[in-house]
């Protein structure tokens, strides 16, 4: 017996067994005990709940939701929900921490001073505090009677931002967001594959056609989906106590708009200002000796540089800013995670509930990295390139 | 911008010349700071003008602030009810002890940024013996002290509990998971490395909220213990996936000779690990593992989805009362100020020791 555990290949394999085995054990007895306890509630597993209706209400949703609809149709507005939060936020925030990143590398001593402060005031405070803070600001502006209208479209009142909008269906609108992703995608697979090949001018004189044709094609189809009998444009009007016409932007989603893009925005700067401290001064140095201008030499040498630099920590970012958006639940914006844990209450069927949860967000996380993946396997330097 | 300026002349610049360059260095340079100077003094000035020139300070004056037409700020809420920020439900009569628990932990926290106490043993004990002592001081029940239970915890307390509570059960189980992950049994780095990976690309909230309300569902009967605890162990669960994957990273970028050099000198696998890996490792990955407890700290204002009584649940509290509830604002800027003191002073003392140990330069 002795022998045998002394034998190192033996005792490996029985390591290796217990570990996998113990983790297995694991999951069998939260398995068996969760079925149990539901047997004794009376209810039944398995996804047929999914089917059921809902009976409780959504407040904010893409998609036609009644509480009339099933459980999957309202897990499904909860997934569109948070990506819709995620699109906006994750640009907004590398928009401003790109500027921020800018303004702290920028030589500028007033811009630097800015910019760290904004760095460390919004990165130093928790992200759920900030929302609160937002939130609160936002319900404490002016009632809608007494709101008015800034530059004659925009109402700024404690029941929601009102902001213009088209007169077109549900449907068209997708449609022009998935031509202008395909117009984004195809720009940048142009941009990579053929960019050493094609003179610059070319290039971008290709990629100039290419927007142009989409965005007719943008305009097209949404002149196709218009409502009709409505005015192509509905301004927001003052109705009585409220507004109507345009669209109503809920204080939850602009609470969480602000407060992750800021948020973001603050780590996303130190990331960025990180790939510009890591551009070799020879670089600009280069640019100069050549005569092109400040401009040119931040647009074209050094942009360029920083962003391929620091495009893997980007990706971790992004990750983790779109997993910061089910915080979203603290002032009740209906995200996938808001809808998961009100289901839980509702129909209690938690196992199921949960494991989509899981996959919910294991699915949507390792697109996103996966997606970024390739854009920067396309952009990043290669072989001779590398020299920088 | 201000490049292009930055290399002419070896001249010793004078101050003057040193303030032209650093914001007129060129037109356009002289453009950018006027517009970010405005802004920054438009800023200062609506907030000094609130928070200091228009506002009402000292206790009890919640009147007084409600009649003020200038729009100010109404500290006179924190002023009045700070002791539930900081507190919570816990006693008034015992809320020194609670005090004492906040400053004991934060001593620790001082204390190990002290070089001496990075050794495997010391920080450990310091960690252990000063978690003990906030432990019995919050507790009670020895020593003639009053027992309070979990349940009456509060505030900064709470928030302090469960942070240190995380650290020290997250950061053994870090390093385990690190072990396991570069195993040089396949079984085991495979199922390691899985189990990190799912962990590490969900959401904090919904680790927290399953073991919160639908682990005791799934969990028999003698297993589930409180509520507070599970969130703690799902937390640390949490940081360990985070640290572990951090660890890594620094055992990777060691070179490969320390590891041969150290068996070809005969050594074990213990002590491998123990005298030469793990101290370097550590080492390298001290700037991440600090950022690591940064967030840590910041994220554990979460629990207050979960229905806990931490510092931001607390500081809500405070101002939800009827007659204060204008003051809301005001109590967010202290619940914030409170974080920020914290999470800012660990983060400088990251980066004072990143310049120190020169790390990412060698």
């Amino acid at each position: 017996m002795t022998a045998i555990l002394k034998n190192r290949h033996v005792r490996d394999n029985v390591f290796q067994f217990t570990f996998v085995g113990a983790l297995l054990l694991l999951i069998a007895v939260f398995f068996i005990t969760g079925r149990a306890n539901l047997e004794a509630q009376g209810m039944t597993s398995g996804f047929d709940f999914l089917q059921r209706t809902t009976g409780w209400r959504i407040s904010f949703s893409l998609i036609d939701y009644s509480t009339s609809s099933t459980y999957l149709r309202a897990i499904i507005v909860g997934i569109l929900n948070s990506m819709f939060l995620g699109a906006i936020a994750l640009p907004l925030a590398t928009l401003i921490g790109i500027t921020i990143g800018v303004m702290r590398t920028s030589g500028n001593g007033m811009a630097e001073l800015l910019g760290t402060t904004f760095v460390e005031v919004f990165r130093n405070v928790p992200l759920i505090l900030q929302l609160f803070f937002w939130y609160t600001l936002l319900l404490a502006m002016p009632s809608p009677r007494d709101a008015g209208l800034i530059f004659g479209g925009i109402a700024l009142t404690g029941r929601g931002i009102y902001i213009p909008g088209l007169n077109v269906t549900g449907g068209s609108v997708f449609i022009v967001a998935l031509v202008l992703m395909a117009a984004t995608a195809l720009a940048l697979w142009l941009g990579a594959k053929r960019w050493p090949a094609l003179h610059l001018s070319q290039a971008s004189k290709e990629r100039r056609f290419l927007w142009v044709g989409f965005a007719l094609l943008s305009v097209l189809v949404l002149w196709l989906g218009r409502i009709p009998e409505t005015p192509l444009v509905s301004m927001p009007v003052q109705k009585g106590l409220n507004f109507k016409e345009g669209i109503r932007i809920s204080p939850e989603l602009m609470a969480c708009v602000i407060a992750i893009s800021i948020y973001g925005a603050a780590y996303i700067a130190e990331i960025v200002r990180a790939g510009f401290n890591s551009v070799p001064p020879g670089q600009s140095e280069a640019g100069h000796a050549l005569g092109l201008s400040s401009w040119h030499i931040f647009s074209r040498i050094r942009l360029p540089l920083a962003i391929r630099i620091v495009m893997p920590t980007l990706i971790n970012q992004y990750v983790w800013l779109f997993k910061a958006t089910t915080i979203g639940i603290a002032i009740s914006f209906t995200d996938f995670f808001m809808v998961i844990s009100t289901a839980i209450n509702q129909s209690g069927q938690t196992l199921e509930l949960i494991a989509i949860l899981m996959g919910g967000y294991l699915i949507i996380n390792y697109t996103i990295a996966w997606v970024l993946n390739r854009v920067n396997d396309a952009i990043k330097l290669k072989g001779t390139q590398l020299r920088i | 911008m201000a490049h292009a300026d930055q290399n002419i002349g070896s001249l010793q610049p004078s101050a003057l010349m040193h303030i032209k360059q650093r914001y007129f260095a060129t037109r356009f340079d002289t453009v950018i700071t006027l517009i970010c100077a405005a802004l920054a003094a438009w800023v200062l000035w609506g907030l000094i003008n609130w928070a200091l020139l228009d506002a009402t300070f000292g206790a009890n004056r919640g009147d007084v602030c409600r009649e003020d037409l200038h729009g100010g700020a109404c500290w006179s809420v924190v002023a009045t009810r700070w002791r539930i920020v900081l507190f919570g439900l816990y006693p008034f009569e015992e809320q020194w002890r609670s005090a004492i628990a906040c400053l004991v932990m934060v001593f620790v926290a001082v204390l190990s940024c002290v070089p001496w106490f990075w050794s495997a043993k010391r920080l450990p004990i310091l960690w252990i013996a000063g978690f003990a002592i906030f432990y019995v001081l919050m507790r009670g029940g020895w020593f003639g002290l009053v027992e309070v239970t979990e349940q009456n915890w509060g505030g900064l307390s709470l928030t302090i509990f469960i942070f240190a509570a995380v650290s020290l059960l997250g950061m053994p189980l870090a390093i385990i998971f690190a072990l396991l992950r570069r195993s040089k049994l396949p079984w085991i780095a495979r199922t390691m490395a899985l189990v990190i990976d799912t962990i590490r690309s969900l959401p904090l909230l919904s680790i927290m909220f399953t073991f919160a309300i639908v682990l005791p569902f799934v969990l028999p009967g003698w297993a589930i213990g409180d509520k507070l605890y599970r969130v703690i162990v799902g937390y640390a669960l949490f940081f360990a996936c985070y640290q572990a994957e951090i660890i890594r990273g620094g055992m990777q970028a060691l070179p490969a000779g320390q590891e041969e050099a150290a068996q070809a000198l005969g050594l074990g696998y213990w002590h491998r690990i123990g005298y030469i890996i793990l101290p370097q490792a550590f080492r390298n990955a001290l700037p991440p593992t600090i950022n690591q407890f940064v967030i840590t700290f910041k994220e554990t204002s979460l629990v207050t989805i979960i229905g806990f009584f931490d510092v931001m649940a607390s500081g809500r509290a405070a101002s939800g009362t009827a007659d204060w509830n204008f003051a809301t604002i005001e109590m967010y800027v202290f619940v914030a100020l409170i974080f920020f003191v914290f999470v800012f002073s660990l983060s400088r003392y990251g980066a004072y020791l990143e310049r120190r140990l020169g790390v990412g330069r060698r």
